[in-house]
């Protein structure tokens, strides 16, 4: 008797649940929610690099305005880009300038990120050129002697496929991802320090903010300058960096009120500290 | 000779087992130790409650604790019943079943091996979406009660299976009903299993990342219903260690706090199941 | 009611709860499959071990080598953590005093739960570069395999204690008396009765190697490529997943899907061997 109760309050439970909820939400003929009805919420999905940093400004913005929450969902650009195109988020997150076949949606920079070439600290070596960088990256370096290092084999680390960072590095070498030998292939910056860190021998790029907050804090990498070096912003603290690549907000239709709202609070001159506060470089207007 | 070869293998046997388990301690001890001194400097009660600020470097896992919790309330609520259920019907009623249940057996044991990321997929586009709970603690806890059931019924059932089939013929000889039975004599038996079952399960699904990042989401406000977004601790570990320079330190000590949860937690279900089985035992 | 009548409304309860506990594993294969489908039918499924290489951006879709990486990882972790997590239980049951073999329970219990990305993080700073000083580059196939082993142990060990339990102690007894040293009554006696319950815990233990996915990902090197040694780095399905679906666009995050197929179809294929494998054992 016993069982066959809980049996049926765990049917009626995982019922109750299901429909106490469905109200909540209103749904459009596809059955997918429609984040627009709910007024006071503001989703933001996308990129786990602009995550933390449309976070921070978020809170902000609620004590600003209060009765709006802005909820940000990580998930990566690709994802930020799909949620906005089918509606299910306000605002997009990309860490990347748009494809091509992405002009459809307005996107608006509020941020740029540097990438940095990184060694291990005891590496001997402080600057590499754009030769020998496309050289260790494509197999015909193999030991730090031929530069004038130690006689140890060229640990290479490199990003994996699809991500902004690789394709910006790539096209700074004038290479192609196959040509790439690589030893160990990583994801997030975070992974990219560790693994440097952890070998003498390794080379690899990351966030510049990254690279030298982890540096300043005492993690054993070094951020170190290329010679002919592409700076495509300047700034009197972030020098020595390859590359640059914007952090965008990315929207489906021109935005209008609490959207527009928001994206002009981050691009506001106020948002300084903050966007530095989380390693990354403001927009000079 | 005989007794002299017998004691060379009791002697050796013995060094072989207390070594495996030295080397098991070991390990863990050196992952637990490093946990332990890297996170124990900036514990305090002040951490356990206030909000995370600065990305989570400066700041506290308040919400993100009470976030966990009620993931872990839904996962259980959800999965706690149909598991034993399940459990039940594949270890007592094998003859009548054996088809169906071999069909369900199957089916949990791929879902088993389902990675977590396909489960973080499916929950998104499932609960989320189709269902419409969006990013919520329920589209999280709906997910993870996916991912713990295999773990848990498998190890309810090997509780059931392994009570001697004697105890089943004296009951029925002794006329009792099979629900009888059920209840006096194979649901206490269940319970060693169904712990063991708890304490993976919830484990697996408190240490849970990638699962949790497309379901309950990533917003660190304090929630006020099941259906908020609210991050999980695991996410939050994963995000300072992974994402945000500066993170370790807080990464290392919301480590830590979720050891000590898990291991609050596996003492509570001890305690309750041994209290449970004792109140039986002098029922009869 | 009626006893029958109760029993039959009884019956039919487990089923319902059976039957939802089994069609989850099927919502999830409907939904990998109806993702991979564009990449299925624009790509083709030969491709997918015929290509050149995986170069997903330019049009080349081999997923063999990383097919081959998650099963070295996996029988590498598999062949450590069973001799392990069996003896330990061993161990607790046989060797430990009392309160040792509670202690050493508690501490795997521990275990079970700490999240997999405190594992890598741990493996990545601790772990990686001490492999890296015996041979480079560090990241490789051996540190996915130790990792892999510490973390699945805790369910085989935790599994197989529970089924040792179960063993009714009358039975070692009359071991014991006939004058049968430990160790003859352990593999004679007490393992073979506990079969059922081993097997479960390593199947449900490779269901969880298979399946992992952070802690491989922040230590195996993630490069692509048939391993020659053992300090070579591989790539496994799972790392795939994690590491470029976040990125993927169009064909690519549909290709990703149909890693995600592959990967169902090998536990599938397990099941199914195991299934063959045990068949008899398991109806005790």
């Amino acid at each position: 008797m016993k069982w066959i109760l809980v049996a049926l309050l765990s049917v009626v439970a995982f019922g109750g649940l299901f429909f106490s909820a469905r109200p909540f939400k209103a749904m459009d003929t596809t059955g997918t929610p429609k984040v627009s009805h709910i007024p006071a919420q503001l989703l933001l999905t996308g990129s786990s690099t602009v995550a933390p940093l449309a976070a921070e400004i978020g809170k902000k913005f609620e004590k600003e305005h209060p009765g709006i929450r802005v909820d940000v969902q990580t998930g990566g650009s690709s994802r930020g880009i799909a949620d906005t195109r089918r509606g299910l988020s306000d605002i997009g997150m990309v860490s990347r300038p748009l494809h091509e076949d992405e002009a459809d949606l307005f996107a608006f920079t509020i941020a740029q990120d540097g990438i940095s070439m990184i060694l291990h600290k005891d590496n001997p070596i402080e600057r590499l050129s754009r030769t020998d960088v496309g050289n260790i990256y494509t197999g015909r370096l193999t030991n730090w002697k031929a530069l004038g290092g130690r006689d140890a084999p060229i640990i290479v680390v490199n990003k994996a496929e699809g991500r902004s960072t690789l394709e910006l590095f790539t096209a700074f070498l004038k290479i192609s991802n196959r040509d790439i030998q690589a030893d160990v292939v990583i994801g997030d910056n975070a992974q990219g320090i560790k693994t440097v860190a952890g070998n003498v021998n390794a080379i690899g790029y990351v966030s510049v903010g990254a690279a030298k907050y982890e540096a300043a804090v005492g993690i054993r990498i070094k951020p170190i300058p290329i010679s002919e070096t592409v700076t495509t912003i300047k700034t009197s603290h972030q020098q020595n960096f390859l590359l640059a690549r914007p952090l965008n907000l990315v929207t489906k239709i021109p935005p209008e009120g609490m959207v527009s709202a928001f994206i002009d609070f981050a691009r506001s001159s106020r948002m300084i500290p903050i966007i530095e506060e989380q390693q990354f470089v403001p927009v000079t207007k | 000779m005989y007794s002299a070869l017998v004691n060379k293998k009791e002697w050796f046997s013995t060094l072989v087992v207390w070594m495996a388990a030295a080397l098991v301690t070991a390990a863990f001890l050196w992952l637990l130790g490093d946990i332990i001194r890297y996170g124990f400097g900036q514990l305090s009660w002040q951490f356990l409650t206030t909000p995370p600020r600065n990305a989570g470097r400066e700041g506290g896992i308040g919400p993100i604790l009470v976030s966990t919790g009620l993931i872990l309330f839904v996962c259980l609520v959800v999965a706690i019943p149909i598991g034993l259920g399940t459990a039940i019907l594949l270890a007592e009623f094998t003859t009548e079943e054996k088809n169906f249940g071999r069909l369900i057996r199957r089916s949990l044991d791929v879902l088993a091996g389902v990675p977590s990321i396909v489960f973080g997929l499916f929950g998104s586009a499932f609960f989320c979406n189709i269902l419409g709970f969006g990013f919520s603690i329920l589209s999280g806890g709906l997910t993870l009660a996916c991912m713990v059931l295999p773990i848990l019924i498998r190890s309810t059932e090997v509780g059931l299976r392994s009570v001697p089939s004697d105890y089943r013929l004296s009951a029925a000889a002794l006329g009792l009903s099979p629900i009888a039975t059920l209840r006096q004599i194979l649901l206490p038996a269940a319970i060693p299993g169904l712990l063991v079952g708890l304490i993976l399960g919830s484990g697996r699904a408190i240490a849970e990342t990638a699962a949790l990042i497309f379901t309950s989401g990533y917003v660190d406000r304090m929630p006020t219903s099941f259906l908020d977004s609210g991050r999980a601790l695991s996410i939050h570990i994963f995000d300072l260690s992974m994402n945000i320079p500066g993170g370790n330190k807080t990464a290392y000590s919301s480590a830590l706090v979720l050891m000590v949860l898990i291991l609050l937690m596996n003492g509570i279900t001890s305690w309750l199941a041994m209290r449970w089985q004792q109140a039986r035992i002098s029922l009869v | 009611m009626s006893p029958s009548q109760s029993e039959t409304l009884t019956l039919w309860a487990l089923r319902g709860v059976a039957s939802i506990a089994g069609t989850v594993v099927l919502f999830i294969i409907a939904f990998l499959f109806l993702e991979a489908l564009p990449a299925l039918k624009e790509i083709g499924p030969f491709r997918f071990f015929n290509d050149a290489s995986w170069h997903p951006t330019d049009g080349d879709f081999n997923l063999a080598p990383m097919l081959l990486g998650t099963l070295l990882a996996t029988l590498g972790a598999l062949a450590l953590a069973t001799p392990l997590g069996i003896l330990s239980a061993v161990f607790i049951h046989y060797y430990a005093s009392p309160t040792l073999g509670r202690v050493y329970r508690r501490l795997i219990g521990l275990l079970a739960g700490i999240p997999s990305v405190v594992y890598g993080f741990w493996a990545l700073v601790v772990l990686v570069p001490i492999i890296g000083r015996i041979h480079p580059p560090g990241p490789s196939l051996c540190a996915g395999v130790l990792i892999l082993a510490l973390m699945i142990l805790p369910t085989i060990a935790l599994l197989a204690d529970a089924s040792l339990t179960r063993v009714p102690p009358q039975t070692l007894q009359g071991a014991a008396a006939l004058g049968l040293s430990r160790w003859s009554i352990i593999t004679g006696i007490a393992l073979p009765a506990a079969k059922a319950g081993l097997a479960t815990s390593i199947i449900l233990a490779t269901g969880r190697a298979l399946g992992e996915t952070m802690a491989l990902l922040m230590v195996s090197g993630n490069v692509v490529q048939i391993p020659l040694t053992l300090f070579d780095p591989i790539r496994t399905l799972t790392a795939n997943i994690a590491l470029e679906m976040a990125y993927a666009m169009g064909n690519h995050r549909s290709a990703l899907f149909v890693s995600g197929l592959v990967l169902m179809a090998i536990i599938a294929a397990l099941v199914l061997f195991s299934e063959r494998f045990s068949k008899g054992e398991m109806s005790v």
